[in-house]
């Protein structure tokens, strides 16, 4: 559950939760697409140290470590079956072009999810739906993307609370082979699935019940509005992938061999 | 028994539910746990079968510490029944339901068949047995959950929450049923907020606020004290506040039961007539 404290939203303030939320998530599209025109380790390297004054600014740094550490072991898996592929293609010789193309796959991973993190940490599901709503996204789609946001967390606690009840009456997750282990949590799913449904159908009724859908056109108590900050930002992030771009082209990037035998 | 030796617990989001809390409860003992919400009444009996482990302190199931063995060993000992049905029914029929946690303990086939009969019937649901249990009424789910529970005739029965969204005939049989069930020196330990149900069936009370227990003993003096029963936002029962009205009447103040003060109040009738 840890991946997903990560991208847990808590209501704080800070210049970075105050942003507008297209902004961030133009940022860490940007981040993202810096993240793919590069295949060195030495960009990535820093695009990855670039996300962390943003994580101290907003003040979210000990629930972004817990994400990172969250995604270790499928950043692992990328790195070992990316080295893998290349190690055999090499004709099993350990190569240093094999390490750096795994450890830069590896690390586009983590700046994506690094970045994405930032965003959905400092991005109330409020924001994120009032976003989508005035980026022109039809009303139904907005509420079902912010409904789904919201039962996360309270999906999460209840399989918990599941989980407790089966094992009040003797189950044991950890018990068997694998074929049992995955058997071991039908009596898990089930209740969680069942009751997911139920309360699907109890929010559609409560809804009917206060006039949702009752006019066509809505109006929100809040709009999303630019501000100065959000201009400052907007221009960092358009600033980031012009020097990216402009990097790729113009400039010769060492590679981790030249690096390392300091052959430039 | 169960010792409960100064347990603190703090949850992994920060939340501090129980700030040293000891207790110990004999066996045969009918205890209710009480407290307004938030308090860490589930939380402690949480404790109870190892659920939850305490951060600090200890907790003794018949001498043995539950850091030391598995949920379901404790399990067998102590069967906790939850709140709500819904997160724990998940077979087909609600015989399999019944059998499931027997299968998890490894009785053999003709045990279960027996024991499941056993449970069925003593909770009236015989004629459901090949029913869904998903096809049957709230109260019945209620119902469901115990009897799956009672099934392996555990020495220790948590019940959380019996009470809510039972009509006052099934309280009344969930009533008759925990008293035989003490009767027969089982230990039960009930958490709820149903304070007309604890003051009928006078058991051990505990009142909780803020992680700590506030109040311990039994239901005719704990349920009559307003000053503690306002601490853990508790209305006391209504007849103890008809009684702690008439107190300057020369009317005892620690009247919970509804026969008892039938025959208190026709006694000072009958003597007023003489």
């Amino acid at each position: 559950m840890s991946f997903f404290d990560g991208l847990r939203f808590r209501r704080v303030s800070s210049p970075i939760h105050n942003l507008d939320p297209r902004i961030k998530f133009i940022y860490a599209c940007v981040i993202f697409a810096v993240a793919i025109i590069f295949w060195q380790l030495l960009p990535l390297v820093a695009l990855f140290v670039l996300q962390i004054p943003l994580v101290l600014v907003a003040g979210v740094k000990r629930q972004w470590i817990r994400s990172m550490k969250g995604a270790a072991f499928l950043a692992s898996i990328i790195f070992f079956t990316n080295f893998f592929v290349s190690f055999m293609s090499a004709g099993y010789r350990v190569t240093f072009t094999a390490l750096e193309s795994a450890l830069a796959m590896t690390l586009r991973f983590l700046v994506l999810l690094g970045s994405f993190s930032i965003f959905f940490l400092t991005t109330s599901p409020d924001h994120l739906g009032l976003a989508l709503e005035q980026s022109r996204v039809p009303y139904e789609f907005c509420f079902a993307f912010t409904t789904a946001v919201r039962f996360v967390p309270v999906l999460a606690e209840e399989a918990q609370t599941i989980m407790d009840a089966q094992k009040a009456r003797g189950l044991e997750l950890e018990k068997g082979n694998f074929l049992k282990r995955v058997r071991n949590y039908i009596p898990i799913l089930i209740p969680l699935i069942v009751s997911a449904i139920r309360r699907s159908l109890e929010l559609a009724e409560a809804m009917e019940s206060r006039a949702w859908g009752a006019t066509k056109k809505r109006t929100n108590l809040y709009v999303l509005k630019l501000r100065r900050g959000d201009y400052l930002f907007a221009a960092i992030t358009a600033g980031i992938l012009a020097a990216a771009i402009f990097i790729r082209l113009h400039f010769y990037i060492p590679r981790l061999e030249e690096l390392l035998t300091g052959t430039i | 028994m169960i010792e409960v030796e100064d347990v603190y617990f703090t949850y992994p989001s920060g939340v501090e539910a129980l700030k040293g809390v000891s207790l110990t409860i004999r066996d045969g003992e009918f205890v209710a746990i009480m407290g307004e919400n938030g308090a860490g009444k589930t939380t402690l009996v949480k404790h109870f079968n190892g659920l939850l482990k305490p951060t600090r302190g200890r907790v003794l199931v018949d001498g043995v510490e539950t850091t030391k063995v598995s949920v379901a060993t404790l399990a067998r000992k102590v069967g906790f029944v939850f709140q709500n049905p819904d997160h724990q029914l998940f077979c087909e029929t609600v015989d399999e339901e019944i059998a499931f946690a027997l299968k998890n303990f490894g009785f053999n086939q003709d045990v279960i068949e027996k024991r499941v009969s056993w449970a069925l019937n003593l909770l009236g649901l015989s004629q459901y047995r090949k029913t869904s249990p998903f096809m049957l009424s709230g109260g019945e789910r209620k119902r469901v959950a115990l009897a799956s529970v009672l099934a392996w005739d555990p020495k220790i029965l948590i019940l959380d929450e019996p009470t809510i969204g039972q009509d006052y005939q099934q309280k009344e049989k969930l009533r008759q049923f925990i008293l035989q069930m003490n009767a027969q020196e089982k230990t039960v330990v009930i958490v709820t907020h149903d304070v007309e149900f604890v003051a009928e069936c006078n058991p051990r009370v505990l009142l909780m606020r803020g992680g700590k227990i506030v109040a311990d003993g039994e239901a005719r003096k704990v349920l009559t004290n307003p000053e503690v029963l306002e601490q853990a936002s508790i209305v006391p029962p209504q007849i103890a506040q008809i009684f702690l009205n008439l107190s300057d009447l020369g009317f005892p103040r620690d009247v919970i039961d509804v026969y008892e003060a039938r025959e208190v109040l026709l006694k000072a009738f009958r003597s007023q007539k003489q």
